[in-house]
């Protein structure tokens, strides 16, 4: 009997349930957006990072991707067994690489080539290629390539097509047979940029003979790659490999972590397990802060409701429960609703990666593990949110709860107690009396209102900084037009050629040569660039756009790659130089250069080319030209066998903005719209809380004679006071989390954030908080003016 | 029954006033045809049990709510016809109110919640004359919280009196208090209405009130069914119940 009463009751106590939220309901579906925009994200970013890693795993495993990379100048074939000798060795690959020029239908200006060769009779066992379309090269075929996709897609060729490339000297048509994919460039970037730029940088493979053939390179190879056995010492392959090609020209075997395709993986990966998890805790932060304010309030309207309940027999656990469900019900809703969403959000991560990066597929789908995982943490940040509200209420025990709860405890306010009160018109007084009572909740609504506004400017500043990086790099640091690279270094009399090209209006010669940078015990690969000491068309500049002169004797070097080696200003670092004779030079670092992109060492051409002992050579130049020969420019520097590569500053600037400006748009709209959903539930809740609270005392007022607009003041100016006092403390907010983000991305070898915050960030963040808080304000408003003046006054509370 | 004391000045006159709720389904006629005439200065008691509308009438008359027939004058202008900002301008200048709930403002000072009123009025006293007429002048800086039920219900007359206003309508101004406190209550209330000569009306279901009264109406079922004109009024402290 007592059972079939009690079961009888609980079903009530669901109605109660339903009719609560239907009371409730802008608020519910509030708090509802904010769970599932936490959901969303998560499961939105974990998904993206598994699909990311997951991806590459299984394409580097399928395609055999090489774990060490060496490149020389010309090693004879029978090296090869001399490399497989090396303890931890499991496979080597020898191959050709070269760089060639490119002239591309349609395509006015140089675009640079990459040449690798392929075994004749059967494919490569490391690296090997994935086939999208087209077929395999035909043994002996001297004149078909397969090309990757990005670069056939950016010039828009296609099977069957053909491209015209200056092989030594000579210009040779290639047709392109397929279309493949490769592990070694998911990436391609052209030597120098920091960026890929498909159009002007295509990489090809082409059968092995033809390209021997064509490069005077029979019976010897010029590229290794290698595959280890599982658990060898990578440190000491490279060492033994390093000894058996530098006679041949060897230029430092590296290993995956310098090869450039998989660092910039590897970073996109390390940000997103960095970054992924703040929007996902933000959300579910404030969601528990909104169930807490909104069930404070709910269970205290319903103290007497709870004291009757108790009175039947109820236990604290049954009502508890009961407002569990509460909880429960709206955070599943919003789970529901963010992974949906969050799975429309992977769709858009999807195109976007997919665009990106090359993969033979994307391995996204849903992950039923991430959503679980999700929905619980949401359950529990809601729970944890909701706990003590919960708890504070069901506590008190039924006799007390029964009698009307005391009048609420005012004091003067600080500002008062200052003297300053007398100033204040009571309504300004209600409004500061009444935020000083509930302080925690004011500050935290401040807090969180903040946090929008914060999270705002965190989306913007990574464009702020973007374009800071724009115009640092292709404004200030490159002020030529064209860059040019010889195959070769050759002497600086190659200035006075390219000088002599009609159109070119100014050149100046620069030298990169491939070192081993080496302080302690510690070294890294890189190119040291020398300069003329009054170079002009390049500059090195940090990122607060101070300048530095390449030195006369010693080396610049960017600051985190004194950091990686532990050298100071001072210190005597080893250069072991990659080509020509091989010495190795001593020299001190004289300043290290907080640059923003690459690890860059730099000297002066004079005491690089006294150091090498050899006649003035160079590698490259700077031109500057007249930008109305530019076509005729470009025709010319096609025709120059001894030059490698041509890069136009123009369109490596149009690559970057590109690639980045495509998925800014997307982040920055997302970033936006979860703002304004933060925002929103905050500063509605807010509003809804406050009317609940304070209907009684506007109730009364209008009795005797406010208007609607004096109490719509009383009200909103709290809401007001929260969103002045929320602006600066969320560009604050937003200041550190890009603060602490630009420190996070500051050590990306690649590509380094710089900390730039512009006013029209934090204007834009201001006037998107300010409308959506006016809006909560309308919505709260329209109820103001439906207040039920008699019944309020009927009621006790 | 009674003759009107004809020397003095009509404030209401209520002519025909209905009033129904719809509830849903159900039509609740909280008024069935009331006639009203309240005078200059005088002290009226409205008598009768729990829900026979006395509530809606005061409302009415205070212009929180409209009738659904019928009209009220009040001074010669039809409230009947006005729109809600004039009800809200009617109210500002012309009424005040006291309730059983006291109605405070928690985060003001009992001289704040009277200066609320003050300060939107046009020839108000000043909020401690004000407290002194309820005898809580010392009690100004205090809050709602820190006064018992029957001080915040004085602070509370003290606030609807501020502006010296033409009526003063009280609904069941002692139902939360106990008797002691209720007769410091009503003995605020007599003294407003014979010293300002304020018109008063007092919703009551306590009989013994009505003592107090020039007039006792007597409310029944949506309509009032007696009027009585007291010979001798008693002091509210000579009650007893
Ligand atoms: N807002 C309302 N909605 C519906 N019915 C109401 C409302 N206000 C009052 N009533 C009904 O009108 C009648 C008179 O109520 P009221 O004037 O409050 O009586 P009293 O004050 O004499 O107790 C009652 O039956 C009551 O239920
Ligand atoms: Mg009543």
């Amino acid at each position: 009997m007592q059972r079939f009463v009690i079961s009888q009751m609980l079903l009530s106590l669901d109605r109660k349930l339903l009719r609560d939220l239907r009371a409730l309901w802008g608020q519910a579906i509030a708090i509802a957006l904010v769970i599932a925009s936490g959901v969303a994200t998560f499961v939105n970013s974990q998904n993206a990072l598994r699909s990311l890693e997951s991806t590459r795993a299984a394409f580097y495993e399928r395609s055999r991707f090489a774990e060490v990379f060496a490149g020389a100048k010309r090693v004879p074939d029978s090296m090869k067994s001399r490399l497989e000798e090396i303890p931890g060795v499991a496979h080597v690959e020898t191959r050709i690489v070269e760089g060639v020029n490119l002239d591309i239908p349609d395509l006015n200006e140089p675009a640079l080539g990459q040449l690798i060769s392929v075994p004749d009779t059967h494919p490569p066992l490391l690296n090997q290629l994935y086939l999208r379309r087209g077929r395999w090269l035909k043994p002996g075929a001297d004149d078909e390539v397969l090309a990757s996709e990005k670069f056939a897609a950016a010039n828009e060729l296609d099977i069957g097509d053909t491209i015209a490339a200056i092989i030594n000297g000579r210009r040779k048509q290639l047709r392109i047979v397929g279309v493949v994919l490769s592990p070694e460039y998911v990436f391609q970037v052209k030597p120098g940029d920091i960026v890929p730029d498909p159009k002007h940088y295509g990489v090809m493979w082409m059968n092995e003979e033809a390209l021997s053939m064509a490069f005077d390179m029979e019976g010897a190879f010029n590229d290794v790659a290698v595959e280890l056995l599982h658990g060898a010492n990578i440190d000491e392959v490279i060492f033994r490999m390093d000894e058996l090609l530098d006679p041949y020209g060897g230029r430092g075997a590296f290993g995956r972590k310098d090869q450039i395709s998989h660092m910039i993986l590897e970073g996109d990966i390390r940000g997103l397990k960095t970054t992924g998890l703040i929007a996902p805790t933000i959300f579910l932060c404030v969601a528990a802060f909104l169930f807490n304010v909104v069930l404070t309030r709910t269970l205290a309207l319903q103290r007497e409701q709870i004291a009757a309940l108790k009175a039947f027999g109820y236990t604290n656990f049954d009502i508890a429960w009961h407002y569990i469900k509460f909880v429960l019900v709206i955070t599943l809703a919003g789970a529901v609703l963010g992974t949906v969403g969050g799975n429309l959000l992977a769709g858009f991560f999807t195109e976007m990666l997919a665009r990106v990066y090359q993969y033979p597929e994307i391995l996204i789908r849903v992950r039923w593990s991430i959503v679980a995982l999700a929905i619980s943490v949401a359950a529990t940040a809601a729970l944890l949110g909701a706990s003590a509200a919960i708890w504070r209420a069901v506590r008190v025990p039924p006799a007390e709860a029964m009698r009307p709860e005391p009048p609420a405890n005012f004091k003067p306010t600080l500002i008062e107690q200052l003297g300053l009160g007398r100033m204040l018109p009571n309504v300004a007084r209600m409004v500061l009396r009444q935020l000083q009572r509930q302080r925690i909740k004011t500050c935290v609504s401040i807090f969180a209102v903040g946090l929008s506004v914060g999270i705002i400017v965190v989306g913007q500043f990574m464009q702020d900084a973007i374009d800071y990086v724009t115009d640092l790099q292709y404004n200030r640091v490159q002020l030529y037009d064209i860059q040019v690279n010889t195959v070769e270094p050759l002497s600086t009399d190659i200035t006075h050629a390219l000088a002599s090209i009609p159109g070119v209006m100014h050149v100046e010669p620069m030298r990169s040569v491939p070192a081993r940078v080496r302080y302690g015990p510690h070294y890294r690969r890189v190119a040291v660039q020398s300069l003329p000491t009054d170079v002009t068309l390049t500059q090195l500049m940090d990122r607060h756009r101070a300048t530095w002169q390449p030195p006369p004797a010693g080396l610049v070097m960017s600051k985190i790659l004194a950091e990686q080696l532990g050298a100071k200003v001072g210190d005597l670092v080893s250069i072991e130089v990659l080509e020509g004779k091989r010495p190795t030079l001593k020299l001190p670092v004289l300043a290290l250069l907080d640059d923003i992109a690459g690890l860059n060492v730099y000297t002066s051409l004079d005491s690089m080319n006294r150091l090498l002992r050899e006649a003035p050579r160079a590698s490259g130049a700077y031109l500057r030209i007249d930008q109305n020969q530019q076509a005729e420019v470009y025709q010319e520097l096609k025709e120059i066998p001894a030059l490698a590569g041509v890069s136009v500053r123009e369109y490596a600037l149009q690559s970057f903005q590109d690639t980045i400006a495509q998925n800014m748009g997307t982040i920055k709209a997302i970033n936006l719209t979860f703002a304004v959903i933060i925002a929103l539930g905050v500063v509605y809740n807010g509003a809804r809380i406050a009317l609940s609270e304070r209907s009684r005392e506007l109730a009364t007022l209008r009795v005797i004679g406010f208007t609607r607009h004096e109490i719509s003041a009383i009200l909103l100016g709290e809401l007001g006071v929260i969103t002045v006092l929320a602006l600066p403390l969320g560009m604050g907010i937003g200041w550190s989390f890009a603060y602490l983000l630009s420190t996070y991305l500051a050590n990306e070898e690649a590509f380094r954030f710089p900390f730039i915050i512009e006013k029209s960030t934090y204007g834009l963040a201001v006037s998107v908080v300010l409308t959506a808080s006016v809006l909560s304000a309308l919505l709260v408003r329209r109820k103001l003016d439906h207040l039920d003046l008699i019944a309020v006054l009927k009621s006790r509370e | 029954m009674s003759s009107n004391p004809p020397h003095r000045e009509r404030v209401f006159e209520a002519h025909d006033v209905t009033k129904t709720y719809h509830m849903g389904e159900v039509d609740v006629q909280a008024l069935r045809g009331v006639d009203l005439e309240l005078y200059s200065g005088e002290f009226v008691v409205l008598l009768g049990p729990s829900g026979s509308g006395k509530s809606t009438l005061l409302n009415i008359l205070g212009g929180l709510d409209v009738p659904t027939a019928g009209t009220i004058r009040y001074r010669g202008d039809v409230l009947t016809d006005f729109d809600d900002s004039a009800l809200t301008g009617y109210r500002r200048r012309h009424v005040g109110f006291v309730f059983q709930f006291y109605n405070l403002i928690p985060s003001l000072t009992a001289e704040e919640n009277v200066a609320l009123i003050t300060e939107i009025a046009s020839n108000p006293m000043t909020p401690l004359e004000a407290l002194s007429l309820v005898d809580l002048a010392k009690r100004r800086t205090h809050f709602p919280a820190q006064l018992s039920g029957g001080e915040q219900q004085r602070v509370a007359i003290a606030r609807a009196v501020a502006k010296r206003p033409d009526v003063l309508l009280c609904d069941e101004p002692t139902g939360a208090l106990d008797v002691h406190t209720g007769i410091l209550v009503l003995d605020a209330i007599q003294r407003i209405n014979e010293e300002l000569g304020t018109t008063t009306a007092v919703i009551t279901h306590n009989a013994i009130i009505a003592e107090m009264a020039d007039r006792v109406i007597h409310v029944s079922d949506g309509k009032i069914v007696s009027t009585d004109v007291n010979s001798t009024k008693r002091r509210a402290e000579e009650l007893e119940w």
